[in-house]
């Protein structure tokens, strides 16, 4: 783990972050930490906020108020790695979709290949790596997104709904993908509207309400025994 | 008699017997028309992507000035580049006014802008689907550019052709700064426009059978790589 040694990312810590586009306050006063090793799902109606949250921690949003730090420092890391609720894949071959991930973060020659290969192997690719990564079916496109990020041995994974236009068997196919990856050690930060889902992989629950944190708890605390009218209501109604 | 059908008749005799002239004559005008499409294509796809990708002062200006320009008239194109070209112009110099040479600068001058337009267009649909997926992975501006023209290649490709096809039909441009002068300068387009004052009917509608031919098989090439590309790469 000698690479952990290099300076870490992590905790990802918010300071009264607001979020503002075109005059629409998506996120505000947000107090939050994420720890290392974490599984965080982030849990919330339509237009809670969530994906903006997401795109804030990795750094692809900037806070219109408040702050927001890297382990302690207020620059994006590197080591970190997205998975978008519609994979986005170049028109390359599978294996070739990560290696374009690798080499921009310095990565070539045999470690590359050496990447590539446990990557698809881990997703249940090898045997496509070599199909043009854009004729996959929407599961196959998927698990390969997840390869690629894993490559890249982030520290922290975001996941935004990665599973929201897939069956249930490869939802499932994804979420063992996304469990192996924080077996080796890997910080996940993921949305999900499946509560059934959450259940299976959270280890901490952000709950947003209106674009604010109304709770931030262990999964079983959240689950069991909400704290808020709000969360209340939200578990109700995934169970009706 | 019918001037049409015996013209046809003579036309496809110049054709099946490969006519040394008509050789002549189709051979320049690929070499001038292909050679100035590689030349915008270096000057405009960049620009293109740039303009696409790029966040720079003056660049909605640009893009409305390059959308106002794919509508260039040939003549006036040529026009300014044989005042430019000519013995005093500025770069009169140079010495290759009436040449080839020319009428590649005035073809690349016309399709420039054409080529940077649309692939502008191309670029920024695919910056749209792309660019968080980019950001996220790390690339700068300059590598996302390089990124998306690579993986729009096929959609550029019939760019390309567009502005190829317009080259090769074009006769204002070439005219002027070519001089149509006979196995110097001489082009399908000039040819068919001097043959027909001549009353020469066979050798021009045998050029405009090979003209509609060409202009057609791009059309087709176009079609069928955007068709094979999206079964083979999505």
């Amino acid at each position: 783990m000698a690479e952990r040694m290099v300076a870490t990312g992590l905790p990802i810590v918010c300071a009264g972050v607001s979020v503002a586009r075109g005059g629409t306050t998506l996120l505000s006063g947000v107090d939050l930490t994420v720890a290392a090793g974490t599984r965080t799902l982030v849990l919330g109606a339509n237009g809670a906020g969530k994906s903006t949250l997401l795109r804030l921690l990795h750094g692809l949003v900037a806070p219109t108020v408040g702050r927001i730090a890297w382990g302690g420092r207020p620059l994006r890391p590197s080591r970190q790695a997205m998975v978008f609720q519609r994979a986005v894949l170049l028109r390359r071959s599978a294996a070739a979709n990560i290696r374009y991930a690798l080499e921009l973060v310095g990565i070539r020659g045999d470690e590359a290949d050496l990447r590539i290969d446990d990557a698809l192997t881990e997703a249940g690719l090898r045997a496509l790596a070599a199909r043009p990564a854009r004729v996959l079916s929407g599961g196959e496109q998927q698990r390969l997104a997840l390869a690629r990020a894993w490559a890249l041995r982030p520290e922290v994974l975001f996941l935004d709904e990665p599973t929201a236009s897939l069956d249930p068997k490869a939802a499932r196919a994804v979420e063992d993908i996304v469990r192996g990856i924080h077996a080796q050690g890997t910080t996940i930060v993921m949305t999900t509207h499946n509560l059934a889902q959450s259940k299976r992989l959270a280890d901490n629950v952000i709950f947003l309400h209106e674009g604010r944190v109304a709770e931030q708890s262990s999964a079983e605390a959240f689950f069991n025994a909400p704290r808020t009218v709000e969360a209340a209501i939200f578990l109700e109604g995934e169970r009706l | 008699m019918n001037t049409f059908s015996d013209s046809a008749v003579l036309a496809a005799g110049l054709i099946g017997q490969f006519d040394a002239q008509l050789i002549a004559v189709v051979g320049l005008s690929l070499a001038v028309s292909l050679t100035a499409t590689l030349a915008a294509a270096l000057l405009g796809l960049p620009l293109g992507a740039a303009l696409a990708v790029g966040r720079f002062p003056g660049r909605q200006a640009l893009i409305v000035m390059l959308n106002a320009l794919m509508g260039l008239p040939p003549v006036v194109v040529g026009l300014v580049v044989y005042l430019i070209l000519s013995r005093a112009g500025p770069l009169g110099s140079l010495g290759i006014l009436f040449t080839p040479a020319a009428m590649i600068v005035a073809q690349t001058i016309l399709i420039t802008p054409i080529i940077a337009a649309l692939s502008r267009q191309v670029v920024a649909d695919a910056w749209t689907e792309y660019r968080e997926q980019l950001t996220s992975l790390g690339a700068g501006t300059g590598h996302a550019s390089l990124t998306l023209l690579w993986d729009t290649r096929f959609s550029l490709a019939t760019v390309l052709l567009a502005g190829f096809g317009r080259a090769i039909a074009e006769v204002g441009a070439v005219m002027i700064v070519g001089g149509n002068i006979d196995g110097v300068t001489r082009v399908m387009t000039t040819t068919i426009a001097l043959e027909t004052s001549k009353g020469d009917l066979a050798m021009a509608l045998a050029l405009g059978l090979v003209l509609i031919a060409i202009v057609l098989a791009i059309n087709a090439a176009a079609h069928a790589t955007r068709e094979w590309a999206r079964a083979h790469y999505g």
